[in-house]
């Protein structure tokens, strides 16, 4: 099994099409649209001429997208991972979140998981070291680090509604 | 003073109309060129409002119109992409030009309209829209489909075939005679040649001396200069349409991609206007009488092109689904045509021809979109059921092989045409 090889077709008036066969002989193909936008599809298996599914992207989300499907990459929220087993995560507290105005000590996290707030990304600032007395408000990215199990479970505490 | 009172709230009132209508087509996503057909029809000439003092104006801006309407096309391609797709795809271009062109030519001859009128329907029925279609593959999710390069090299060869046809209608129309007018010819053929090889060989010098990164200056000489060749080649008698093409033609990358840009929003006002414009000349009253021949056309030629898409994407490699999509895909008229019988009617010859062509291309702009959906479904389950027959017959116990399949599909594609 050679590369994986990437065939382009012009689409006059459009853009260009991109073609990959994978492994499995399943085709994909992206359309670059000269004005910037992708349009990623997959095709049928009866019918392999047609789309089965074809989504089209802004160039910000095809720009996310390639972020996920990087292979180094494997959290789209993860900062950085060490070889001593600490991870450190960005997790986001939605407005319905029941920690929305609630004291960070609340949380008890640091008691409960191990893992600690060492951030709070809030609109354009960054609040570093926020103490047990700082109001939590829905939007708010928290930086976590810890174990990955420690992680895990702040995700699980601070996703409560 | 007061004239212009008058002409400011004729014009705003078309152009409100039309945006209201585009609106409302915008909703149920179709296009809005039969709206605006039909718009032209219920103002001006035997219509509710008789226009009177931005008669005028609306008239030059059709011109505009048509210019940027081929503007526009020319921008959408590179050159190399036309030099490509004539190389490869040249007989699908040939067989679309025969079977599409020769209904429209007969039942002008049929009907006893003579040969440059014969000439003006064949073009009107030949040509597809590229606008329209573009954008119901867009919708369909077709982009990615493998019949769709097949699809959009006959539309990229139909558009190029109209810098050959519009200068040999406008020398036609002219009745100009035989030496004359080949020399009208061999001037717009050589120019639309030394253009496609400027552009290929110096298209970024062209590109560099248009290239400016203010917007406005770009656009003020991106117009400016396709009028001026526009109004040359108009001069020579060459038609301004294709002048505008070979402008767009030229320019290329970072250049086209601002102008076309800069000009859709002026070029979407002036289309509007120029298929007004059409409409405007045309007396409902007139519709009636040619209805029927336009039902007629219509159907064959609706046909014709669906063998043609079949045919092409066969040609291709495509399986039976992507050619019954490929045919169905290109079946909507529109621009175009209305474009070839807007120079037929300005030049004043036969005067059914006007109507014949609004009936026509409303029908087919509003079918269109609906055979590129239904044409496979529908041909596949009549094929299914067609098979099933066959499959019955108590003489026919042998399964059918994958070639017995094949010339079962071939011949319903010729039995549709």
């Amino acid at each position: 099994m050679g590369a994986p090889r990437l065939s382009s077709t012009p689409l006059p008036g459009i853009g260009v099409r991109y073609d990959l066969t994978t492994r499995e002989h399943r085709r994909l193909s992206v359309i670059a649209h000269r004005d910037g936008p992708r349009t990623i599809s997959a095709y049928r298996e009866d019918d392999p001429d047609a789309c089965a599914m074809s989504v089209r992207l802004t160039a910000e989300e095809a720009a996310t997208l390639i972020d996920a499907l990087m292979p180094a990459h494997h959290n789209p929220n993860l900062l950085s991972t060490t070889g001593l087993g600490l991870v450190a995560e960005r997790i986001e507290l939605t407005a319905a979140s029941r920690w929305n105005g609630r004291l960070l000590g609340e949380t008890r996290m640091r008691t409960e998981t191990g893992a600690s707030i060492v951030a709070v990304l809030r609109r354009a600032e960054a609040i570093p070291s926020p103490t047990p007395d700082f109001r939590l408000a829905g939007g708010d990215t928290l930086i976590v680090i810890g174990t990955r199990e420690g992680v895990e479970t702040a995700a699980a505490i601070l996703g409560r509604e | 003073m007061h004239s212009s009172a008058v002409f400011l709230i004729e014009f705003g009132c078309i152009i409100l109309v039309l945006g209201l209508l585009g609106r409302f087509a915008g909703r149920f996503r179709f296009s809005p060129i039969p709206l605006y057909l039909l718009a032209g029809l219920a103002f001006g000439n035997g219509g509710l409002l008789p226009l009177g003092s931005s008669e005028e104006f609306v008239a030059i801006g059709a011109e505009i119109g048509v210019i940027l309407l081929l503007l526009m096309l020319g921008l959408e391609y590179t050159a190399s992409d036309l030099v490509t797709n004539l190389k490869t795809h040249y007989p699908a271009g040939l067989v679309d030009a025969l079977l599409n062109a020769l209904p429209g030519a007969a039942l002008a001859l049929l009907l006893g309209w003579g040969p440059v009128a014969a000439v003006v329907l064949a073009g009107v029925t030949w040509v597809s829209s590229s606008g329209v279609i573009a954008k119901v593959l867009g919708d369909l999710g077709r982009l990615g489909n493998r019949e769709t390069p097949t699809v959009l090299s006959i539309l990229v060869l139909e558009d190029l075939s109209m810098a050959v046809y519009l200068p040999i209608l406008t020398a036609l129309l002219a009745g100009t005679g035989l030496a004359s007018g080949s020399v009208t010819l061999a001037i717009a053929l050589g120019a639309a040649a030394l253009v496609l090889v400027l552009a290929v060989r110096y298209g970024r010098h062209i590109s560099r001396f248009v290239s400016s990164d203010d917007p406005e200056k770009l656009l003020l000489v991106v117009l400016g200069l396709t009028l001026l060749i526009a109004g040359l080649a108009q001069q020579l008698h060459v038609s301004a349409a294709v002048g505008a093409f070979l402008v767009g033609i030229a320019l290329s990358g970072e250049v086209a991609d601002g102008a076309h840009s800069l000009l859709a929003p002026l070029r979407d006002l002036f289309a509007a206007v120029f298929f007004v414009f059409f409409g405007l000349n045309t007396d409902p009253a007139s519709i009636p009488p040619v209805l029927l021949s336009a039902l007629a056309l219509a159907a064959v030629t609706a046909c014709t092109k669906i063998a043609t898409g079949y045919w092409a994407a066969k040609r291709a490699g495509i399986a039976a689904k992507g050619r019954w999509r490929a045919g169905g895909a290109l079946v909507a008229r529109g621009e175009f045509s209305i474009v070839i019988a807007g120079l037929a009617v300005a030049a004043g010859v036969e005067p059914s021809l006007g109507p014949l062509a609004t009936a026509y291309v409303l029908i087919l702009v509003l079918l269109g979109p609906l055979t590129a959906r239904y044409t496979e479904p529908l041909a596949t389950r009549l094929l299914r059921h067609r098979r099933a027959q066959l499959a019955a017959k108590p003489d026919d116990t042998t399964p059918l092989t994958a070639s017995a399949h094949e010339t079962i599909s071939d011949q319903d594609a010729v039995g549709h045409a």
